[in-house]
């Protein structure tokens, strides 16, 4: 068995693949145990249910989404190879993603927008939306 | 020709040579793929302002709780995890085959394809199974004209709001037809087909009274329109990729059967393959935070 040998113009430099499986593996373990981790998480949102403040269920959910961005992170660098490709093709795909950031954070600002205007009857009813809030949680409670 | 170390310096956009590195090819399904994550990301950002732009959206907790032969045990985030684990494996023979691949062991290409093919069917059986047990629960709900009904998770019904007190759920018994009632108390019972012809023959105040009395009665508001649809339409756009996935993959592994990447030297077209194969394990990793998990 010889290496893959690519007789292709647009590939200067040869990629070094003479690793072994190691590295797959211990990705899959890394990928495992941020699952179990944020599935830990979950069900402690889950049991907790009603207990816990407004502040600590956002954290915990922040948490969540910053787990699962580690997980993209492994599955993009190691599994799909974008870390042994050279850095201009790495910023080709890379770069383009940071829009996310902005798509994010507008789109769900709009949306609570919305809901406050949708509580306060588009502002003309101030204070609404933390009483509506309270009310909800209380609900919740029993 | 031995594999070469990049030299520092290197002049990539001097000419001569291709900047990225990598074939036409690949760079072009890495820009699909950086484009089909947009279309991803919109759709969940889309999602995401809709469930902010409400006071109470259905808890995933809820929702998804159910396990195939687990009848109704309630076992939150179960399946899901199931259907997780599995995606992350068939990811991992994917990448195996790819490494096989490199080294040009055609034997080895074929086994990891082939378990990496049953990976997408096994999660795609799983997804079937979610889908037919949402559409066709029962769950008793309020309906738009005030009375309580019994509803199923579609793109048009929504059973997930808040809970009702006892006292909404008496007014709302009161609106609702012998027909609904009669469904709500064969629903409490299961529906075996016994009770049910028990049940049409009872009275409305008899029928109010055996429902309000219920140990196993569960009623709630119904939930915003939009939850079945982001459901059904993400996860139906995700399963469609795995599917489309899955068919990919059995043609990559009848072509490795058939010999073409011996004669072609070298297995690039598995590696291809494979990024589409990860992108869809990437995609349901959002997909897992932004509906089940969080």
């Amino acid at each position: 068995m010889s290496a893959q040998h690519f007789d292709n113009p647009e590939i200067t430099f040869q990629p070094d693949h003479s690793g072994g499986t190691g590295k797959i593996w211990k990705i899959f373990w890394v990928l495992s145990l941020l699952t179990i981790i944020e599935l830990a998480l979950g069900f402690f949102l889950y049991a907790k249910h009603g207990d816990l403040g407004y502040v600590t269920v956002l954290s915990t959910k922040c948490a969540i989404a910053i787990l699962t961005l580690a997980k993209a992170y492994y599955i993009v660098s190691v599994f799909m190879h974008l870390g042994d490709e050279v850095r201009n093709l790495i910023m080709t795909i890379v770069v383009p993603l940071v829009l996310f950031v902005w798509f994010i954070i507008a789109f769900l600002a709009d949306g609570n927008s919305w809901k406050n205007l949708r509580n306060t009857n588009a502002g003309s009813k101030p204070n609404q939306t933390e009483q509506i809030q309270k009310e909800t949680n209380e609900k919740a409670e029993h | 020709m031995s594999t070469t170390a990049i030299p520092s310096g290197t002049k990539w956009w001097s000419g001569g040579k291709s900047p990225f590195n990598v074939s036409y090819g690949k760079v072009m399904m890495w820009y699909f793929l950086m484009s089909d994550a947009f279309t991803f990301g919109a759709f969940l950002i889309s999602y995401g302002t809709i469930r902010f732009s409400v006071n109470h959206w259905a808890d995933p907790n809820h929702v998804f709780n159910a396990f195939p032969f687990a009848g109704h045990a309630n076992l939150p985030l179960a399946f899901v995890s199931l259907m997780t684990f599995i995606l992350i494996f068939s990811s991992v023979t994917m990448v195996l085959a790819v490494h096989e691949g490199h080294h040009m062991n055609r034997k080895g290409v074929e086994k990891y394809m082939f378990m990496t093919i049953l990976g997408g069917i096994a999660f795609l059986s799983c997804q079937a199974w979610e889908w037919t047990h949402l559409l066709t629960g029962e769950h008793v709900a309020m309906l738009s004209d005030g009375s309580l009904g019994v509803l199923p998770t579609t793109v048009k019904a929504n059973p997930w709001g808040a809970d009702l007190s006892h006292t909404e759920i008496l007014a709302a018994l009161q609106k609702s037809t012998h027909e609904q009632l009669v469904e709500i108390a064969s629903t409490l019972h299961h529906g075996t087909q016994a009770v049910a012809h028990n049940v049409s023959a009872l009275s409305n105040q008899e029928l109010i009274n055996q429902i309000s009395n219920s140990e196993l009665l569960h009623a709630t508001h119904s939930g915003p329109i939009a939850f079945g649809g982001y459901f059904f339409g993400i996860t139906g756009f995700h399963g469609f990729h795995v599917f489309s996935g899955v068919i990919i993959n059995i043609v990559m592994y009848l072509k490795t059967k058939l010999g073409h990447f011996d004669q072609r030297g070298h297995y690039e077209m598995i590696e291809k393959a494979g990024l589409y194969w990860h992108f869809v394990d990437l995609v349901w990793v959002f997909v897992f935070l932004c509906f089940y998990l969080v």
